[in-house]
């Protein structure tokens, strides 16, 4: 298996705060990569380092042996490494299909810088029915976005994300603000996307469950640090990772 | 392609103004004319309302269109009315690529307040240049379209024709435009800008196209007045012409490129009879006509007719 992302070094500090500190990690191509870590732990950094939306203050990110780094965020989609918010970032004043419809005529009308794995073989409104129906958001096509339920934001989120056709897809809580039983209904959806896609994935998640039931690995995040990193069950009976992560008392 | 509604709307209109011109009164060819022109200046303001941006000074284009169409008859002793909306078209595409390298960085107050402060620049500049008539300004007069000689009565169908030509064709290219899938990045960009760059395409490179294009609008509506009226000064970038199209761009709404257009017409028909029947209060008109817009209309006077329309 071939690395496709590699953090080195990565260190962020906001003044005295220390965000990141020292992280490590090589991401294998097609691998499910959970990221746990309680409230303030420096997750979302990385998912913001990693896609250019903050910069380390040292250390550096390569995406397939290429430094992107320096990179713009728009440049770093159009790579192919695309994300999801913990708050959803959507076109609110459109509707479920006129957001999708945004990206893929992005997509459409991109020159040669985009990878070529982008290129729509179909007409742009097929491709937005295609993922309507992927995501199982057939039934909300021609509601408006801001209006939506929670749940249902968060897993337009995704798709969006998904439009560009990503490598590698960064998902910041794809479950929060969703109910209990519908969790595993989304990521069963996101997961099966994402293997017909063949995109390597990494997101943060709360629970245990679904992290530990999605994931071939976990890297588990303490005050900027990565505590533990490796296969799930290891991870999640990690003596520091249950006292500090899953907040155990012991 | 396919003809939607607007476009065959816009097709029509230009055949039947093109085929009334002749049995049109005077008034009524002037109001038009001045209407047209106005409009064409705010459905510049549209698309860049649609990117979310207001911009409070674009009297900047339209008195820069229309002295550069001056410039061309006056100066250069070419008074082709096509070449002098050419002029207009040019020079503003020229100095709106640079501006708006600096604007493509700002939104909101400060963008509006800066591209003021660009349009008093060059109110600044004109009255300062005597070889350009300092706040007199000059009178300018076209005689040949396309090299064709043009006397009396047909110089002024000849401007009311190019005048209703080239409004349309910029609502065309617009609609056309807004439709496509770099048109539809406009409200994108005006609800969220994060997401746009993280699918992967340029906020301030369409923010800074969007600028230029507008500013060109507004350069043909400059040019277009200079030849109907037949004087220019700088008033035309004074701040109350800028603000005249906001108010107009507001009043329109911007459902849809009729909507300057019409609303044009509406605040011009206003202003004229509010003029003509009470020269003392006309404001008071035209802003009781504003209010009661923005409180039960506040997507224009374009959402009328959307209303109509079942969703
Ligand atoms: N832009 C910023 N400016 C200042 N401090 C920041 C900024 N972004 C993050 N931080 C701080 O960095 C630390 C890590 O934050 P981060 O958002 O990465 O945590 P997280 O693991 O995603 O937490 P959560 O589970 O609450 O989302 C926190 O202490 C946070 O307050
Ligand atoms: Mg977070």
């Amino acid at each position: 298996m071939s690395t496709i992302l590699h953090a080195k070094g990565l260190n962020k500090n906001f003044g005295a705060v220390t965000a990141a500190n020292d992280i490590n990690v090589a991401v294998e191509q097609d691998s499910v990569v959970g990221l746990i870590g309680s409230n303030g732990a420096g997750k979302t950094t990385f998912i913001n380092m990693v896609t250019g939306y903050l910069k380390p203050t040292t250390g550096s990110i390569h995406f397939e042996g290429r430094d992107i780094t320096p990179l713009k965020p728009r440049e770093i989609t159009q790579l192919g490494i695309c994300r999801s918010f913990q708050i959803p970032q959507l076109y609110n004043s459109m509707t479920v299909a006129e957001n999708l419809m945004v990206g893929i005529g992005i997509v459409a009308s991109s020159g040669a810088r985009w990878a070529k794995s982008n290129r729509l073989d179909v007409t742009p409104e097929r491709a937005v029915d295609a993922m309507l129906e992927q995501f199982g958001l057939g039934d909300y096509r021609d509601r408006q976005s801001g209006l939506l339920p929670e749940g249902t934001r968060k897993l337009l989120d995704i798709a969006m994300a998904m439009v560009v056709r990503p490598r590698i897809l960064l998902l910041d809580e794809p479950t929060s603000g969703v109910s209990a039983d519908e969790k595993f209904v989304l990521m069963d959806r996101v997961m099966a996307a994402v293997r017909e896609g063949k995109v390597t994935v990494l997101f943060v998640e709360h629970d245990m469950e679904v992290v530990e039931r999605y994931t071939h690995r976990i890297l588990a995040f303490y005050e900027g640090r990565i505590i533990a990193d490796g296969d799930p069950a290891k991870v999640l009976d990690d003596v520091e990772v249950r006292k500090y992560v899953i907040g155990e008392a012991h | 392609m396919k003809l939607d509604r607007t476009t065959i709307a816009i097709g029509v209109i230009t055949v039947g103004l093109l085929a009334a011109s002749p049995l049109l009164p005077k008034w009524a060819m002037s109001l038009l004319n001045v209407s047209l022109c106005y409009g064409t200046v705010v459905l510049g303001m549209m698309l860049l309302m649609r990117t979310g941006l207001v911009s409070f000074g674009h009297g900047l284009y339209y008195c820069l269109g229309a002295y550069a169409a001056g410039t061309v008859d006056q100066m250069l002793k070419l008074p082709d009315m096509a070449l002098m909306v050419a002029a207009g078209a040019a020079a503003t595409g020229i100095v709106a690529a640079i501006l708006g390298l600096l604007l493509a960085r700002y939104r909101d107050i400060f963008f509006a307040m800066l591209s003021l402060a660009f349009s008093m620049i060059l109110y600044g500049l004109l009255v300062k240049s005597s070889a350009l008539g300092s706040t007199d300004g000059f009178n300018i007069s076209a005689k040949t379209l396309f090299g064709v000689a043009l006397v009396d009565d047909a110089r002024r169908y000849a401007g009311f024709g190019i005048t209703v030509v080239l409004t349309t064709l910029s609502a065309f290219a617009l609609n056309l435009y807004l439709r496509s899938h770099r048109g539809r990045l406009a409200e994108a960009i005006r609800d969220n800008e994060l997401r746009v760059e993280y699918m992967g395409a340029s906020v301030r490179a369409t923010i800074h196209l969007h600028y230029v294009i507008s500013a060109v609008l507004a350069g043909i509506g400059g040019a277009l007045m200079a030849i109907n009226i037949g004087h220019i000064d700088p008033e035309m970038t004074y701040w109350p012409q800028s603000g005249e199209f906001v108010f107009i761009a507001i009043l329109s709404g911007t459902g849809n490129v009729f909507a300057p257009l019409g609303g044009a017409l509406v605040f011009e028909t206003i202003r004229s009879f509010a003029y003509e029947y009470s020269p003392n209060t006309w404001q008071m008109v035209l802003g009781i006509t504003m209010l009661v817009v923005m409180i039960f209309l506040p997507g224009g006077l374009w959402s009328l007719l959307q209303r109509r329309k079942p969703a």
